[in-house]
């Protein structure tokens, strides 16, 4: 990793803006009223972070309570409420906020822009989006009204009608959950729009649709789907709570209206979102396995088709999480063929992910070490989506910790996996220094392995027939051995996701001086000081080929001539 | 801001010209997209619950078909168009006009709303709670109507803006992503009205 000085003296004026002391209300004011992408950015990752260890501590909580038969850990109405927020916080919280902090922090940076194209809603959204995880939280305290006891939501993150109805859940707690999902949702969609408005208009000369980086391209197909899957979800809470608050009927059964209705146009929303999670733990995946292969990435324009062919084949697969309702076998057969027509695309990735590391100088850095895991996990987890596409296995199957398994091999194994390598990736980048190569390694070696020994056995006790969302099991069911391995998985996750917030700390004030360009990489955000300017470029950049870094270190074989 | 040579080779390249899509109407557009969506639950609801009303008052009995209110929003839509055209070759009193005839057209449409919820409520008795054709309806016409009404906040500021005088040519860009909006407020309505008023009924 030799820190060369990138670009070339002259062209670009990379001393890093003049720093000056400032008190703390000062550098707070500075925090809370920028419109600036970058430390937007950061805040919706730090954001997300907090929220990680919150739903994380609390599927901590979830497994002592399963570790073993008959337990009585958490009271049974208190354990609805932590699987609930898990699952609402871990996806809405941690996920949407991380992801559109990295698209916030880079895509400017990667085509070579100096902010979003409208800095003023990006800050609006991230706020909406706060807020929104602050009111859900919120429920704790104030869920039954602030003169009765808190009760947070406890409808499990899908909230199923007639369980969201008035007549069985009284008090405020999932009016909490349905305000708090429409405001984050306002939020989210602001970002998408200036995502798609950033990368379409505010691009740096030559900068042509098919050179963006993959990441860029990502970012707005995964804008895109946003926009009309997040969308669907508000329109049902607000039928919710005209349902709750006016009296509405769309979902009480004992007026005409439909529960099943409810499922349908919640998977609407809720399939399209996995790929809205997963599209960009993909985009990372594009930048950091060429940069740790020493290679350009394999099929560039079949890599964006596939993208745009998942966003999508996407929209059309909600059913699959409803073979159990009794659908005609038609219904049955297009859900399960437009399901598995996902593992086409997909597939696509995962070759051509492997075709760039094959033959490749593999650098393993810690980035790589999480990027290789995420290829080889993802691929596991596409092949359990497919053994659960099949609708007769899913009968078998549906509401098991199998399908807890599947779901969540994609969102720890996929999502969470990319997310870990690009903060390593990427972190130098916003703050100038380099996260601990050594705490990198004990982080991604114990998250691996706890990963494993947890969601592996979870395939298991799943077909030995355990539902999920159960609040304990009797001891002659034999599941008990494998739960309290799970568990311990589960902890093992838990020590490494704290030695990374050690990592982010430590680092943060005493890693080692990263340098404009620590990995010796091809996009332009790497062209920029490290922290970037709030000006991001001195001067506008102009580009001819998708990895302008590349022509710049290598004048004498620079890609525009073959692409 | 000056163009700087990140490449050196780049400048060998012959000068191509780099035109972008204008940020305003790509977001717009995205808007739009999003908000059809939301659009499409809605009636997506509103069809599927027809006719599955356990109680009356059924669409037939109370529903009038609101021809000329339709006229009046639909309208809008051209007149709008005009005033675009005026701001575009600078006609800056010209435009103020067709404006202001958008927002009183756009306004009688929002009062003809009013009538209509009024009479259905305090004269036919369907509330939102009445039944399924009740909730539907009410949910369906009124996230429309909510869309006009933010339409119509933002026409009077461009109003006001206009009679201040500070609306120029060189707003015509804005100007007209606005105007997008209230074309697609005004296009949804052809949506709402074939479900709600003629499928419906």
């Amino acid at each position: 990793m030799a820190d060369r000085t990138f670009p070339i003296e002259g062209t670009l004026d990379l001393t890093p803006a003049h720093v000056h002391e400032h008190t703390w209300l000062e550098v707070l004011h500075e925090w809370v009223t920028t419109v600036d992408h970058k430390k937007l950015g950061i805040m919706y990752v730090l954001y997300g972070f907090f929220f990680l260890l919150v739903g994380g501590a609390e599927a901590l909580a979830i497994r002592v309570q399963l570790a073993e038969p008959n337990n009585h850990f958490l009271s049974p109405e208190v354990y609805n409420r932590f699987f609930t927020m898990h699952g609402t916080t871990m996806v809405f919280l941690v996920g949407m906020t991380i992801i559109f902090g990295f698209a916030n922090y880079l895509v400017p940076l990667m085509i070579g822009a100096r902010d979003m194209a409208f800095p003023r809603l990006n800050a609006f959204s991230f706020w909406m989006t706060a807020f929104g995880g602050l009111m859900l939280y919120y429920s704790f305290l104030g869920g039954s009204g602030l003169y009765g006891v808190g009760n947070a939501p406890d409808v499990g993150w899908f909230a199923y009608a007639p369980l969201t109805a008035r007549a069985f859940s009284p008090g405020n707690a999932t009016d909490y959950w349905a305000l708090a999902l429409i405001v984050t949702g306002v939020g989210t969609v602001g970002t998408a729009i200036n995502v798609i408005a950033t990368a379409l208009s505010m691009r740096c000369k030559g900068m042509t649709l098919m050179r963006m980086p993959l990441f860029v391209w990502l970012s707005v197909v995964t804008s895109g789907l946003t926009l009309v899957t997040i969308t669907p979800l508000t329109a049902a809470q607000i039928m919710l709570v005209i349902d709750r608050y006016l009296g509405g009927h769309f979902f009480d059964t004992q007026a005409g209206g439909s529960a099943v209705i409810w499922m349908h146009f919640f998977w609407i929303f809720g399939h399209p979102e996995v790929y809205v999670l997963v599209l960009p733990a993909f985009a990372i995946a594009n930048e950091i396995i060429p940069v740790f292969s020493r290679k350009a990435i394999f099929g560039y324009p079949a890599m964006v088709a596939a993208s745009v062919g998942i966003a999508f084949v996407s929209l059309g697969v909600w059913a699959h999480h409803m073979f159990t309702i009794g659908m005609t076998s038609v219904s049955n057969a297009f859900f399960v063929l437009s399901t598995m027509l996902v593992g086409i695309p997909t597939g696509i990735k995962i070759f051509n992910w492997v075709a760039t590391m094959w033959g490749g100088k593999i650098r393993f850095a810690t980035p790589m070490l999480f990027l290789t895991a995420f290829v080889f996990q993802f691929l596991l987890a596409g092949l359990t989506g497919i053994m659960l596409a099949v609708a007769p296995w899913d009968w078998q199957l549906h509401n098991s910790y199998f399908v807890i398994a599947h779901f969540h091999y994609v969102l720890v194994g996929a999502i969470l996996f990319a997310i870990f390598g690009g903060l390593y990736y990427w972190f130098p980048k916003a703050t100038g220094r380099m996260l601990n190569e050594t705490l990198g390694k004990w982080n991604f070696w114990l998250f691996f392995i706890g990963f494993h020994v947890t969601f592996d056995t979870m395939h298991f006790v799943g077909m030995l027939g355990m539902p999920r969302s159960i609040y304990t099991y009797e001891a002659d069911r034999g599941w008990g051995h494998l739960n309290l391995i799970v568990s311990i998985g589960a902890f093992i996750q838990g020590i490494s996701v704290l030695i990374f917030t050690t990592n982010l700390l430590w680092s943060a004030f005493r890693g080692k001086v990263a340098g404009n360009d620590p990995w010796d990489a091809w996009t332009l955000e790497w062209a920029a000081a490290s922290p970037p300017p709030v000006y991001n470029f001195p001067t506008e950049p102009s580009v001819s080929s998708r990895r302008p870094l590349w022509d710049l270190k290598h004048p004498e074989d620079p890609d525009w001539k073959y692409e | 801001m000056s163009t700087a040579t990140l490449i050196p080779h780049a400048t060998h390249a012959p000068e191509q010209e780099w035109n972008l899509p204008s940020r305003g109407r790509v977001a717009m557009y995205c808007l739009i997209i999003g908000e059809s969506a939301i659009f499409v639950i809605f009636v997506v609801a509103y069809i599927y619950y027809i006719g599955r009303s356990l109680t009356g008052p059924t669409p037939r009995e109370v529903l009038d078909v609101p021809i000329f209110n339709t006229i009046c929003l639909l309208s809008s839509s051209l007149t709008i168009w005009i005033a675009e055209r005026s701001l575009e070759r600078n006609k800056i009193r010209l435009f103020g006009a067709w404006w202001a005839l958008t927002l009183v057209l756009g306004a009688i449409f929002l009062v003809g709303t009013g009538i209509e919820w009024h009479t259905l409520i305090y004269e036919k008795g369907l509330t939102i709670s009445t039944n399924l054709f009740g909730t539907t309806f009410y949910s369906l016409v009124g996230l429309h109507a909510s869309h006009v009404i933010f339409g119509l906040i933002g026409l009077s500021t461009v109003l006001i803006f206009t009679l201040l005088g500070k609306v120029r040519e060189e707003h015509s860009e804005r100007i007209q992503v606005l105007a997008l909006y209230w074309h697609f407020v005004d296009a949804v309505w052809v949506v709402v009205f074939t479900v709600v008023y003629i499928l419906g009924r």
